[in-house]
């Protein structure tokens, strides 16, 4: 048996996908349904997204509505994987909504990352403060 | 002067005494087999006889919205009246073929599946309409999945009282210490939903948690 051969029986085929990193300040000047927009056009594309910062709670909220409504309408969408890590993780995020929550609402916590991919490709993200992990569907 | 005093003393009677009639509503927030149903049912079957919901292993078994009105809580002396409402569970993705394996046709799975769509989205736009929420976890699983942050923080958005369950507690793998870790704003309180434990401690948090209903 070839060695590709073998290398595909035990790890399977991982489909075409594509990492986008998302700058701040491409999501900064936009309002929330632009936002959603964005991120859905690039997870709707089978890339997996990295956006500096995160989307506000009521945006995140509204995210998971939106993809749920597209299951069954979308060939293969099955919704999405999302985590979010923040760099000053254990002052916690509802110590940091408390503190400034209106700049969490902007989208303006620097420190964080969020990780957005569609189910299809992404299988789960496995979170704990310190880390994300992300598992691929073979 | 004395006409104003007493106007006012009226007023806040009458506004105390219209609060405290009011049926505050409570919901049920939570992932998927968290045991949402399963504590609803058990708090409406102690007070009013009656369960709420259908409880299930297959996940999403709740798919619409239920309710149960007029549900008064009594603890200790105390006395509250609760609209309970019990909440599809929130998951940030949906496949049919999960159920396939609990020996579901494709068609019932694939019926499931679009309810279960309908579903979260129909329990994010109840968020509006509550008076405080009882977020229910799964202790044996980890807390710190997106679903739970996302909806804790919609709640913390928009003022409304959070109590935290660890449900599941008579399971050896249950871990409150990390729920805990997880929200350290919050009050967790370890419950088993099936076996009714602890719930003497939820009741008293309930009341306490009532005090902040804005």
């Amino acid at each position: 048996m070839s060695e590709k051969r073998r290398g595909e029986e035990r790890w399977g085929k991982i489909k075409g996908f594509s990492i986008q990193f998302l700058p701040y300040s491409e999501i900064r000047d936009l309002n929330s349904d632009e936002r959603i927009k964005r991120v859905l056009g690039i997870i709707l594309s089978n890339n997996i997204l990295i956006i500096q910062g995160r989307l506000s709670s009521n945006e995140e909220a509204r995210l998971i509505g939106d993809t749920m409504a597209m299951i069954g309408h979308i060939k293969d969408f099955r919704g999405i994987e999302l985590a979010v890590i923040s760099g000053n993780e254990r002052e916690s995020f509802f110590g940091k909504m408390a503190k400034g929550f209106a700049n969490v609402l902007a989208g303006g916590d620097f420190s964080a990352i969020t990780i957005i991919g569609p189910a299809s490709i992404v299988k789960e993200m496995k979170r704990n403060p310190k880390k994300i992990e992300l598992l691929l569907n073979r | 002067m004395a006409i104003k005093v007493f106007k006012n003393f009226f007023k806040r009677v009458l506004a105390n005494l219209f609060k405290n009639n009011k049926e505050i509503k409570m919901g049920f927030y939570g992932p998927p087999n968290a045991g949402k149903t399963s504590l609803a049912n058990r708090i409406c079957k102690d007070f009013t006889g009656e369960e709420i919901g259908s409880v299930s292993k297959v996940p999403h078994e709740t798919r619409k919205v239920q309710f149960k009105e007029k549900v008064e809580i009594s603890y200790k002396g105390k006395k509250m009246v609760f609209k309970m409402i019990d909440t599809p569970g929130i998951a940030t993705k949906i496949d049919y073929e999960d159920f396939l394996k609990f020996k579901m046709s494709k068609k019932e799975s694939k019926e499931r599946a679009k309810e279960a769509t309908q579903g979260v989205i129909e329990s994010i736009k109840w968020l509006d309409d509550m008076n405080m929420v009882v977020v229910v976890l799964d202790a044996t699983e980890n807390p710190y999945n997106q679903v739970n942050i996302t909806i804790i923080g919609n709640l913390v958005a928009r003022k409304i009282p959070v109590l935290i369950v660890a449900n599941k507690i008579d399971l050896k793998k249950a871990d409150i210490k990390k729920i805990e870790a997880a929200f350290p704003e919050y009050e967790v309180v370890g419950i088993s939903a099936r076996f009714g434990d602890n719930l003497e401690e939820f009741y008293e948090s309930i009341f306490r948690l009532s005090k902040k209903i804005q």
